[in-house]
């Protein structure tokens, strides 16, 4: 798994309690907080390739990543 | 400057104001209630005899020397022991106290061998100077009755003697031992003329003694000496400075003779420490002038070359442009740098400087990415700022101090004093930890309450801990109501039956009845203070766990006063430092997010460079990038990644696959094995900055002596800016702390002549508290309001299983440091010569491993092997090494786990399991 995947997915069991939006958008605000542009670009490289690999609450998350 | 005698004056001040009025020798004086006679005339400029009294300590009243007499009292009282009461006139020089002075000075000489010109503490000898102030001038007894003349030396402790036909019996050790260090490790055994200093039956090596120093520095006369003194003489010039260990930031008095450092004194004025220190500190400091250290520049084509010496210029040069070269072919942010929390605030902040003003990047980090990166985000969260609250002499206002996943006396043990002698005053005590520390049960302390638990459940029992405060209603209402938001969605979360320690009994291995006790403690039994470690952050829930904590102490009301408070224990001597100096790579200096325009618009404003709104590689992306090839370079500042972080051999992958390597540092370390230019660094006596401790206490390092490199860091990193066409010059880095003053408004106010004329100050130093700020969110959180936050449990990926049965934890030990660089070349090493792996004996028995085997410890990416030592203090399942040397590297084994909010990795949790070496030899 790459670690880009593999961070995004730890990140997001810490948000499974809140809603299914809220949580998304947190995670989201939290990768685009602390990822250098490389790691992100990695990510949603990994969403295409692989999407089955990311937890469905990062899959969320990581396609709100493509919006600015 | 010359030598600096501290004035002693003969007992501890008392708080409070000074309301009673006394006359000394005709002299008026004001002083706090409880002061004794003897300080009061101390303070009115009068030192009446003593050898007994000394200000560290409380008074004895033994020595009979500080007689002194008191209108309308009978007798001579001893002046030591004797409290003012207003209206006191009393007399310190009389014919009759002469007379009995001088009586008790003939004794304690006639039984003293006078080789005053060849003692190693002639010139510093209290004896030697009552002699004088008695006016001693004869001995009626002779010299030839019962002596102890002939008693002998112990030499045992690597750093100081015991010359036994020396002491005087005062017990001015004794009590340092206990009052100021809490060891207890000697006593008086004997009584009357047979009473001696004992070390408990043995000699001091062997005994409880943790070589802290306090008793040399007690000791009126040559007894306890450092061997140094012994050896070089007496210093003659002092410097005040900051020791360069750990967090606390104890401050010492660097003592020379012409230019050789003869000992370290530990500073009374030193806000962190007030006149103690560790054995670390006050003696591990020959590493500085060691033979390994490299003091000339050199630089290889290839990390399979032999190292070229060169001059500056040429090592400059050959960096800049390897730099410039790498980021034409692939791009300007292919290349980064880690900066050092060993290093000033000074030499931190033009790393992160030249990182993104000269590379054009974010790509800085520190290692406190390894160690409170969870603390930094945690408390940001919550509170609203990534800094403990409180300062270290606000534990003396604790009533219940819960330590967890921290082992003070042996990670902070000067901090530790300060925290024992409160709870031998009666503080209670709370300790969560898989193992049981010290702290636990040590002479005249024993926790009330022992939660150990299972390694990486921290989270549970923290949740359960609030669950108990909430549902039981003690939650502080008024505190939470007037100070705190998002209470009412997480009093919803943290009641849920999950969180109950009867449902979390089985996972942390904690019984419930316990962890009810405890919660109903923290909140009702007054100051309740939260003091953590390693054994909190390095989880792969760590940032969930500061924020636990964070929560806890709001709903118990704990923040904002003396005595209160969440509070890291902070690992290198500027982690606080590096972290402030914006080493994070998505923050300027001061915690400000690079994306915020305004703010990145002061800083390009400064350093006329245009800076990246972009956050930048964290060291474990950095190790992925260049494993995947975006990043080809790495500056490295003061660290050893190569044998500090988690997953050695995916580090040594990412090193070896970098073009070039930088490592600046004082030795060749493990990660100086991957590198293509070496920048030989300075010690902490070479250097002039300042250090910020775990308390936020910005403390100055003054050069003790020149570079030996003949540069200062921050000069160096200075002229490779300037050489990859960056303009950047500093005079001095008092300049430097000028310009951080003037970018980040929370030192706003911190300049070094502030410093040099305060001692020290504590952030936020700025017009709102021109003098620092000890305790912080005393009327409102950094935020605004206090934030609760939801902190569910998540275990960690790593399991223990058939395979890997047991868990690996780390920690370290008192006398060696970090990865061992220093403390491994000085005497230190006498106590700590190997790492080796702790193992609960019924562990160790179904394995077959006896004391002291050679064993092989595997986990899932590695395996190391060393000596395993039985210890009943580890809990069955659990096993525990520190990662002091480099032969062992205990990070073969740890994992790539790691914090999910700042990729701390999970050096706490590693499944693991243990075997002999070679089954065939166990017999
Ligand atoms: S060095 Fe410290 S621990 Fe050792 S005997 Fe002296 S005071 Fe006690
Ligand atoms: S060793 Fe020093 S401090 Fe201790 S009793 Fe003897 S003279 Fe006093
Ligand atoms: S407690 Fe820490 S700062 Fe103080 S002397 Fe020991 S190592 Fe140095
Ligand atoms: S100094 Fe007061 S009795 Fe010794």
């Amino acid at each position: 798994m790459s670690p880009q995947v593999r961070m995004i997915n730890d990140i997001a069991v810490q948000f499974r309690h809140q809603g299914l939006d809220t949580a998304a958008a947190a995670i989201a605000e939290h990768v685009r907080a602390f990822w250098d542009p490389r790691m992100r670009a990695e990510l949603l490289r990994r969403v295409d390739a692989e999407p089955e690999s990311l937890d469905p609450l990062a899959l969320a998350a990581a396609l709100l990543l493509t919006s600015p | 400057m010359s030598l600096l005698k501290e004035p002693d004056l003969g007992t501890p001040a008392r708080p409070g104001p000074a309301t009673v009025s006394i006359e000394v020798d005709g002299l008026p004086v004001t002083v706090p209630e409880g002061t004794s006679v003897m300080r009061a005339a101390a303070l009115c400029g009068i030192d009446v005899p003593k050898l007994c009294a000394t200000d560290s300590l409380e008074a004895f009243g033994s020595c009979r020397l500080c007689l002194v007499e008191i209108d309308g009292r009978r007798g001579t009282p001893a002046s030591c022991t004797t409290p003012v009461t207003d209206g006191m006139r009393v007399r310190t020089q009389t014919p009759k106290l002469e007379k009995l002075r001088q009586g008790v000075m003939e004794l304690y000489i006639s039984d003293h061998p006078l080789d005053c010109l060849t003692c190693s503490a002639n010139g510093d000898c209290e004896l030697q100077d009552m002699s004088g102030a008695v006016g001693l001038r004869q001995v009626r007894y002779g010299y030839d009755g019962a002596n102890h003349r002939d008693e002998k030396t112990d030499t045992s402790n690597p750093y100081f003697d015991f010359e036994a036909s020396k002491c005087i019996s005062c017990s001015r050790c004794v009590r340092a031992c206990g009052e100021v260090q809490g060891t207890f490790a000697l006593t008086i055994e004997g009584r009357g003329f047979e009473s001696k200093v004992s070390a408990g039956g043995t000699d001091f090596m062997s005994s409880e003694c943790v070589s802290c120093g306090a008793c040399v520095q007690a000791c009126p006369t040559a007894t306890l000496q450092e061997k140094s003194v012994i050896q070089l003489g007496m210093p003659s010039r002092s410097v005040i400075t900051t020791c360069a260990y750990c967090g606390v930031g104890c401050s010492f008095k660097a003592e020379l003779r012409g230019a050789e450092l003869v000992r370290m004194v530990p500073y009374k004025d030193g806000g962190a420490n007030e006149g103690h220190s560790c054995v670390k500190g006050r003696f591990a400091f020959g590493y500085a002038t060691h033979p390994d250290r490299v003091l000339t520049p050199m630089v290889r084509a290839r990390i399979t070359d032999e190292w070229q010496p060169v001059d500056w210029d040429t090592a400059i040069a050959f960096t800049a442009a390897k730099l410039r070269d790498i980021q034409t072919r692939h791009g300007v942010a292919a290349i980064g740098g880690i900066t050092s929390s060993r290093t000033t605030n000074e030499e931190v902040y033009v790393v992160q400087k030249m990182i993104r003003a000269a590379f054009g990047n974010n790509n800085v980090d520190t290692c406190a990415r390894v160690c409170h990166s969870p603390t930094g985000y945690g408390l940001k969260q919550t509170f609203g700022t990534s800094a403990g609250t409180q300062d270290f002499r606000s534990v003396a206002e604790s009533d219940v101090i819960m330590v967890i996943g921290a082992n003070p006396t042996d990670g902070h043990p000067v901090f530790a004093s300060r925290m024992k002698r409160r709870l031998r005053e009666g503080a209670q005590l709370i300790v969560i930890d898989p193992r049981r520390i010290d702290l636990v049960r040590s002479p005249h302390i024993e926790a009330r309450h022992h939660l150990q638990l299972a390694p990486g459940t921290n989270v549970a029992i923290v949740n359960a801990l609030a669950h108990v405060v909430l549902t039981e209603g003690l939650v502080d209402r008024t505190f939470v109501d007037e100070r705190c938001e998002d209470f009412d969605d997480w009093a919803e979360f943290i009641a849920c039956a999950e969180n109950s320690p009867e449902a979390v009994e089985e996972l942390t291995g904690v019984p419930a009845e316990e962890v009810r006790a405890a919660a109903r403690l923290f909140a009702t039994g007054g100051n309740g203070a939260i003091y953590y470690g390693l054994g909190v952050t390095e989880h792969s829930q760590g940032s969930t766990m500061v924020m636990g904590m964070a929560n806890l102490a709001m709903a118990t009301g704990n923040i904002g006063r003396e005595g209160v408070g969440v509070n890291p224990l902070r690992g290198q001597n500027n982690v606080q430092g590096s972290c402030d100096m914006g080493s994070f790579p998505h923050e300027l200096p001061g915690y400000r997010h690079v994306s915020d325009d305004v703010v990145r618009g002061v800083f390009e404003n400064m350093w006329g460079s245009t800076l990246q709104a972009e956050p930048g590689l964290r060291i474990p992306n950095m190790f992925d990038a260049a494993i995947d090839g975006s990043f080809r370079a790495l500056y490295v500042q003061g660290e050893d990644i190569a044998q500090s972080d988690p997953n050695i051999k995916h580090v040594h992958a990412a090193l070896a696959a970098l073009e070039l390597v930088v490592v600046q540092d004082l030795f060749l370390n493990e990660t100086a094995k991957f590198a293509h230019v070496f920048l030989p660094g300075t010690s902490f006596l070479e250097k002039d900055g300042t250090f910020t401790n775990a308390e936020r206490r910005i403390n100055r390092v003054r050069p003790v002596m020149a570079p030996k490199t003949g540069k200062h860091e921050w000069q160096i990193v200075a002229e490779i800016a300037q050489a990859m066409g960056y303009p950047m010059h500093y005079d001095s880095s008092s300049q430097i702390m000028d310009e951080i003053a003037a970018l980040t408004p929370t030192f706003a106010g911190v300049s070094f002549e502030k410093l040099d004329k305060l001692g020290s100050v504590q952030w936020p130093c700025n017009d709102n508290a021109p003098e620092g700020t000890p305790i912080m969110h005393r009327d409102g959180f950094v935020r605004g309001r206090g934030r609760f936050v939801q902190t569910p449990f998540v275990p960690t990926r790593e399991r223990s299983t058939r395979k890997y049965p047991l868990i690996l934890t780390t920690g370290r030990i008192l006398s060696q440091y970090n990865v061992g660089a220093q403390t491994r070349r000085t005497a230190n090493v006498a106590w700590h010569p190997e790492d080796v792996l702790e193992i609960h004996p019924h562990d160790a028995e179904v394995r077959g491993i006896r004391d002291g085997d050679e064993v092989m410890l595997t986990s899932r990416v590695g395996a190391t092997s060393l000596r395993a030592v039985l210890a009943d203090r580890m809990p069955v399942g659990v096993v525990y090494t520190t990662f002091h040397h480099p032969v062992t590297g205990a990070n073969v084994v740890t994992t790539e786990n790691s914090d999910w909010a700042t990729n701390c990795p999970e050096y706490k949790v590693t499944a693991v399991q243990v075997g002999l070496t070679s089954p065939a030899m166990a017999g």
